[in-house]
């Protein structure tokens, strides 16, 4: 149904695509894959007409096409899912889905017809949601799925879907793909952007990866390994597993006792939890998001004052001091909403690796900045993590998802912290820049540091933790040994199953 | 201070503080269709100082106070419009290009002033409607329903500005473009027509509440509003981007200075204090709003200028 034909996208210092054939046939699931800055994004915006190709040209259904703004889009059947959600936090599930749309009722909004509809909807793809429902009130799943409502009710008979799951639990994921799948049964084109190489290969039809903004293959999903998507997509064999060697657990550097955490919307969601955390120990947080283990980070980064209960970074208190009191005591934090808490989109990417070091020595000069050393750390981080950006000097907001990811862990594990707190490190970075902050964060371990790293993505709890501990409503349900438990056990502790009832 | 509770000093304060209230309501409920779409436009004072001579000049020439609330009306559609262009077109920075919008009308409408009249006349002003039934009402009839036209015009604005708002489809996309302009436009729908339309519909009413003072106060002079832009805006924060909040911020307004008003000819606050009195509107309004405006969160887009594809 679709074909794009020699697409090209020049960004200043980029060629984000580069003489780019892709097309759709009804009823496939065609992916799209490759490393973080590679042109998924881009391709996709062109597509949507967010962006307006250089050259190249687009074809639905043989005819060609000019798209130039997502009116266009809409009108002709495409609809996209994007990366960043484009909801409209304090208006109602109704109120987005209505957004744009012509009235039933001429001036007026229609909102009950509309409500009516989104129910149906629902019910044929399996996507619940209360239509009055303002969707700040919502959790990242819900929001997903206004997100598909929106596309389905303009009757996307294409669908763009960048990193659907980035955000989402397992169990969430599971019900995605049960709609997708029934949207393709319909002969839906779907594109689908994702890290997961599990997920591609549990639902694609056809994979094609993108390098350097150029397609470098296209294969169907029959004879299709994780081994050889990876491959792929870097270039180079790709080690899904770390390596690592046994812990050396030494003393106690993040003590927790009794915590208590309220939640924005009233309530306790973390009660009376007890965590200690040694020194040369990694212990995953595994747990559905949503059970406290935000909320855990926050207080621990001094960015949320628990009303109970006491946090001690290598034997000093922290609770009551600031965010900055509490980085001197020996923390360093990779918040989870790293778009929002962890990078200034209008700061180069040098400044954002700057700003937590604004006032180290080694950066001024009798008070001054002393951009030249500024400059090579920077490089040199950005190097070593390989975040993409045409140069130091550009603003973090033109960067691709999974680089701006990779800037703040660039940042935050440049020191050696007593105590690393890291939220879902992974989250959108691709599987060569996962493989390096996994190896890194080992490194880190074995440097003394005492690491908590929250995770959703249950590979990554069990490859990299020492010990897991598995939280739910605001309480650890359990710790388990990596090595000899296994994943079922987790999951039923992640649903609430005591530890004891499982064995 | 026993002279102010007697029937007639109240009606007269009660029906003085409504009377007051009217221009600022005029222009904050303007303000807040443009801040409720994320434009924040500090323009107001100046062209409620335009729309004041303009509807000033043309009812001296012309005795017809509609005549005059009409040329307030074009004055502001056109410095709406120049808002408009400047702050989405232009995507100038919006404290900068209102400031300017301010310092141009302060100026440009003494100039008109002195080259067109020099001496100021007094002028017509509106005429008294009295509500049928209503207005018989003991205390209360007095109170409320012996005014002009245009302060029943005011007030009705209100609750047609909440039906705007949350009945509407174009309601609906202001706030949409107001929260999250990306979202907006996603979904095929114009910032920059939405963006255009709020600030012509703010212009609008700016230029409604100058002519509306000018006309009830049947005078122009030198900064006739005496900053009552700047209190507008104030009291969009103050009533948390909803009419009702933002009707209650300009009733406080007008009552407060109503008393003050009172209490000053009735010779209960010394004349030397008089310069300070004339401070207690602005000052019990700040205060209100520090403590009021905490509470409510502004449209996340405010003062932040929309490109596609950034
Ligand atoms: N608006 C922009 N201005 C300048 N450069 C941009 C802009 N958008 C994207 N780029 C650049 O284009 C390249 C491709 O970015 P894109 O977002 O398409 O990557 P992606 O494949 O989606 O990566 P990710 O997996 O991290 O989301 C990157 O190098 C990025 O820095
Ligand atoms: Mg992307």
């Amino acid at each position: 149904m679709l074909e794009m034909r020699g697409i090209t996208k020049r960004f200043p210092g980029v060629l984000a695509s580069d003489n780019v054939d892709f097309d759709v046939f009804p009823g496939e699931v065609h992916t799209l894959l490759g490393e973080n800055g590679a042109g998924k994004s881009t391709l996709m915006k062109i597509l949507y007409g967010l962006y307006e190709a250089d050259e190249g040209e687009v074809r639905l259904h043989g005819e060609p096409l000019s798209i130039k703004n997502p009116t266009d889009a809409i009108t002709h059947g495409i609809g996209m899912i994007h990366q960043h959600f484009m909801l409209v936090p304090p208006l109602t599930v109704a109120e987005n889905v209505a957004l744009g749309l012509k009235s039933s009722r001429g001036v007026l909004t229609d909102l009950d017809a509309v409500s009516e509809r989104i129910v149906e909807l629902g019910e044929t793809y399996g996507l619940h949601v209360d239509p009055s429902a303002p969707i700040w009130q919502m959790a990242v799943g819900e929001q997903q799925r206004v997100e598909i409502i929106k596309a389905l009710y303009r009757e996307a008979k294409l669908l763009i879907l960048d990193e659907p799951t980035a955000v989402l639990t397992p169990q969430e994921v599971d019900q995605l793909f049960v709609t997708l799948r029934q949207l393709k049964d319909d002969g839906c084109g779907l594109i689908f952007i994702s890290h997961k190489l599990h997920e591609v290969l549990a639902l694609s039809t056809r994979i094609t990866v993108l390098r350097h903004g150029k397609v470098t293959g296209s294969v169907p999903v029959e004879g299709a390994t994780r081994e050889s998507l990876a491959q792929m997509m870097v270039g180079r064999a790709v080690k899904l597993a770390p390596d690592k060697t046994e812990a050396k657990p030494g003393n106690v550097a993040l003590k927790i006792r009794g915590l208590r955490v309220a939640r924005d919307r009233g309530g306790d969601g973390v009660r009376d939890l007890d965590l200690d955390v040694h020194a040369g120990e990694i212990l995953g947080v595994a747990g559905v998001s949503g059970n406290g283990q935000m909320l855990l980070a926050e207080a621990i980064a001094g960015l949320r004052a628990p009303s109970a209960g006491s946090i001690e970074i290598a034997g000093t208190e922290v609770v009551g001091m600031t965010p900055k009191q509490v980085r001197t005591t020996g923390l360093a934090y990779v918040p989870e909403k790293r778009m929002k808490d962890g990078a200034i989109g209008d700061f180069t990417v040098s400044e954002n690796i700057l700003l937590i070091d604004h006032n180290d020595e080694h950066y001024l000069n009798h008070g001054l900045f002393d951009f030249g050393a500024i400059k090579k750390h920077s490089r040199q981080l950005v190097d070593e993590y390989t975040v993409k950006t045409p140069t130091l000097d550009t603003p973090a907001r033109n960067l691709s998802g999974g680089n701006i990811q990779k800037m703040i862990i660039a940042r935050e594990l440049s020191g050696t912290p007593e105590v690393l707190v890291a939220a879902q490190p992974t989250r959108g970075v691709d599987i060569g820049a996962a493989e390096y902050i996994h190896t890194r964060l080992i490194k880190q371990r074995d440097e003394d540091t005492a690491i908590l790293m929250i995770s959703e993505d249950l590979d990554e709890v069990f490859g990299v933790s020492d010990r897991v501990a598995v939280m739910y409503e605001g309480q650890v349900m359990g710790i388990v040994d990596p090595r000899t438990a296994t994943r079922e056990e987790v999951g039923l502790m992640m649903a609430g199953v005591e530890q004891d009832e499982t064995a | 201070m026993s002279d102010f509770f007697t029937e007639a000093v109240l009606i007269a304060t009660v029906a003085g503080g409504i009377r007051l209230a009217v221009p600022l309501l005029f222009a904050s409920l303007g303000e807040m269709f443009g801040q409720r779409s994320g434009v924040l436009n500090l323009g107001v004072d100046g062209v409620m100082l335009l729309g004041a001579f303009g509807g000033y000049y043309a009812v001296l020439k012309t005795d017809n106070v509609w005549l005059g609330l009409l040329v307030g009306v074009a004055i502001g559609v056109v410095f709406g419009l120049i808002t408009a262009v400047m702050s989405v077109t232009l995507k100038a920075e919006q404290g900068i290009s209102g400031i300017g919008i301010y310092l141009f009308g302060l100026g440009f409408s003494d100039l008109l002033f002195q080259k067109w009249v020099g001496t100021p006349l007094p002028i017509k002003a509106f005429p008294k409607i009295n509500i049928p039934v209503l207005s018989d009402i003991p205390i209360i009839g007095e109170m409320l329903f012996r005014h002009s036209a245009v302060v029943y015009i005011a007030f009705a604005a209100v609750p047609l500005s909440m039906f705007i708002i949350n009945r509407t489809n174009f309601g609906m996309k202001i706030r949409a473009v107001g929260e999250n302009p990306e979202a907006a436009d996603s979904l095929g729908v114009s910032v920059t027509k939405v963006r255009y339309a709020t600030l012509i519909i703010g212009g609008l009413l700016a230029g409604v509440a100058g002519a509306a003072l000018a006309i009830d106060l049947k005078i122009f002079q030198q900064n006739l509003t005496n900053a009552a832009g700047f209190i507008a805006i104030a009291l969009v924060y103050f009533g948390a981007w909803r009419p009702l909040g933002v009707m209650g911020g300009a009733l406080l307004y007008g009552f407060v200075n109503s008393i003050v008003l009172q209490l000053k000819t009735l010779g209960i606050i010394p004349r030397s204090w008089s310069d300070i009195a004339a401070m207690a509107p602005a000052i019990v309004t700040i205060l209100a709003l520090v403590i009021v405006a905490q509470r409510f969160k502004p449209p996340a887009a405010l003062t932040k200028p929309f490109e596609r594809g950034r």
